[in-house]
């Protein structure tokens, strides 16, 4: 008997690839012989556009990379300029910089457990946590008065002091989300469709991964403890203590075990440093390169001089390459940034932990039926917005 | 003790535009087409505390042959522009597009060589909700203005959809 091969091809509109990422499938009957994502729909070319952007000007657009972490992006692009300049933020722009891509991770990781499950079958877990993310917001936008795109992180420290009722807000955010997650282990934990749907599925070994480049939530399902917060320390992370949550089986079932461990982790952090918040200024003072704050520059005459330069020259770093990583919720995102010495950076490039993940997709889904694909895609957790740029 | 206790005994008269237009404009379905950014703000609007059930628009489709309503979330890069304007050319009529947020509508802040300038250079726009990205709150009041303008469609004639 003489068969062939189909192809398939899935997206970019398709209500499970989390956005507009398209993968051309090979199938035989309904098993994946091959299988290739095609990426670049939503490119954005912000790495050229900040080739013609004020070092500052950059922060709003790293926003708009990975829209569901867009704190994690503010926080790698600030420690990279900041290195770039040799300036370092006060201790209570760090402890709050933690907390709140803290409450990033949080945030990106419920979105990932409401669509995730979503895709398989599980509808009302996004309900579930859309109440919660609203919780989450709520903080973000009374920092910052926005709901989604903070751009919170300055060069230098934060936008502005931390608002006054901040701490009670942050400190419903930790009372209440355990009982929340046990909410969400009593529906999916134990479920039969769940666990058909993700023991088993989309498995990729130890020595596989490393050598692929992924990183985050997958790597540590494999069994490999790598999280570059315990790793190499940034923003005063060496002063917290919580766990890096690993897995052996390396399927979709261990992933979403590290991710629901990872947000307990998360609140064990984000109460240590509402315990611990220092006082002082929120922006190192460094004239020339940071800019003064608000007050400042409303009663100082030099601050507001100071002020006026920064926002209408910039500043000048020294000639030379920095690249600066940080643990996303996604994994590893890296920020290369090249100066020539002028006031706009000459080359930009982010490392997005996605695009890496997502490359490594055929390893994960050859061998397996059609419709596992869709679970494979969503344990991996891409975010279009990072992975095309 | 319901509905029927409101309405008069006997006949209600009514214009058949009248009648087609209130049931249009409550069961608008939209084509669940999240791009970037403000489709998220859009789950949102879908989610538990703002509800757009409450409007009758939470049927989201994931075809575009059933859907009525496009709601371009995120912006539009050359390379999805074709794919949209087939989308959307999918579409069975009548239908309409919101355009949300800055991207979808003017190209945002990204006025570079990759973002289409404004998604109503491919499809028809009838309602932009401004806001990078838009609150729920702002969306949601698209929606009832687009409603409003579903009201004043004409059957026959000049209308847009008859086109």
């Amino acid at each position: 008997m003489q068969t062939e091969t189909m192809t398939v091809n899935l997206g970019p509109q398709h209500p499970a690839t989390h956005g507009v990422l398209r993968v051309v499938l090979e199938l035989d009957g309904e098993v994946v012989i091959k299988c290739t994502p095609e990426v670049g729909y939503l490119h954005t070319g912000i790495e050229k556009t900040a080739e013609a952007k004020l070092y500052y000007k950059v922060i709003p657009m790293t926003d708009r990379m990975d829209y569901l972490a867009p704190m994690s992006n503010n926080l790698g692009y600030c420690l990279a300029v900041e290195k770039l300049l040799g300036v370092e933020a006060p201790p209570k722009a760090q402890w709050a910089r933690v907390l709140l891509t803290e409450i990033t991770r949080l945030n990106s990781h419920l979105v990932w457990l409401g669509t995730h499950a979503l895709d398989i079958g599980a509808m009302s877990m996004l309900l579930y946590v859309f109440r919660e993310r609203e919780d989450l917001l709520t903080i973000y936008e009374a920092v910052s008065g926005q709901r989604m795109m903070s751009t919170y992180f300055r060069i230098g420290g934060l936008t502005d002091d931390l608002p006054s009722d901040f701490e009670p807000m942050v400190r419903k955010v930790i009372r209440t989300f355990p009982v929340r997650f046990d909410e969400y282990e009593n529906i999916l934990t134990n479920n039969r469709i769940w666990r058909n749907r993700t023991v088993g599925v989309g498995v990729i070994s130890k020595e596989e991964a490393i050598k692929s480049g992924i990183t985050g939530p997958i790597l540590r399902a494999a069994g490999v403890k790598h999280d570059l917060r315990k790793v190499r320390p940034y923003s005063s992370y060496e002063k917290f203590d919580f766990d890096i949550p690993t897995q052996e089986a390396s399927d979709c079932f261990a992933r979403y075990q590290v991710r629901l461990e990872e947000m307990r982790q998360s609140l064990r952090i984000i109460q240590q440093a509402i315990d611990g918040m220092p006082e002082g200024r929120y922006l190192a003072r460094v004239p020339g390169v940071v800019r003064p704050t608000k007050e400042e520059a409303l009663f100082q005459m030099e601050a507001m001089i100071y002020h006026f330069k920064l926002v209408t020259e910039g500043f000048h770093p020294p000639k030379g390459e920095v690249y600066v990583t940080i643990e996303s919720p996604k994994g590893e995102l890296g920020y290369y940034i090249v100066s020539d010495g002028g006031t706009m950076p000459y080359r930009m490039r982010v490392r997005p932990p996605s695009f890496v993940n997502i490359s490594a997709l055929s390893k994960l889904v050859v061998g397996r039926l059609l419709a596992d694909v869709i679970a494979c895609i969503g344990s991996v957790d891409i975010v279009l917005g990072e992975v095309d740029r | 003790m319901g509905l029927e206790e409101k309405i008069p005994d006997g006949i209600i008269l009514a214009t058949a535009e009248k009648v087609v237009n209130w049931a249009r404009k409550r069961s608008t379905w939209p084509f669940g087409f999240g791009l970037a950014c403000c489709a998220i703000e859009m789950m949102s609007s879908f989610g538990p505390k703002y509800d757009l059930s409450r409007f009758g628009m939470e049927v989201m489709r994931a075809s575009p042959r059933q859907a009525d309503l496009m709601i371009v979330a995120g912006r539009v890069s050359n390379k999805m522009a074709p794919v949209l304007k087939r989308l959307y050319d999918q579409m069975p009529n009548p239908k309409w597009v919101i355009s949300m947020g800055a991207c979808a509508s003017c190209g945002g802040i990204f006025n570079n060589y990759a973002i289409l300038q404004g998604v109503d250079k491919i499809v028809p726009v009838d309602i932009y909700v401004p806001g990078c990205p838009p609150r729920p709150e702002q969306l949601i009041d698209g929606i009832v203005k687009l409603q409003k303008l579903i009201d004043q469609e004409k059957l026959k004639g000049d209308s847009r959809q008859s086109a």
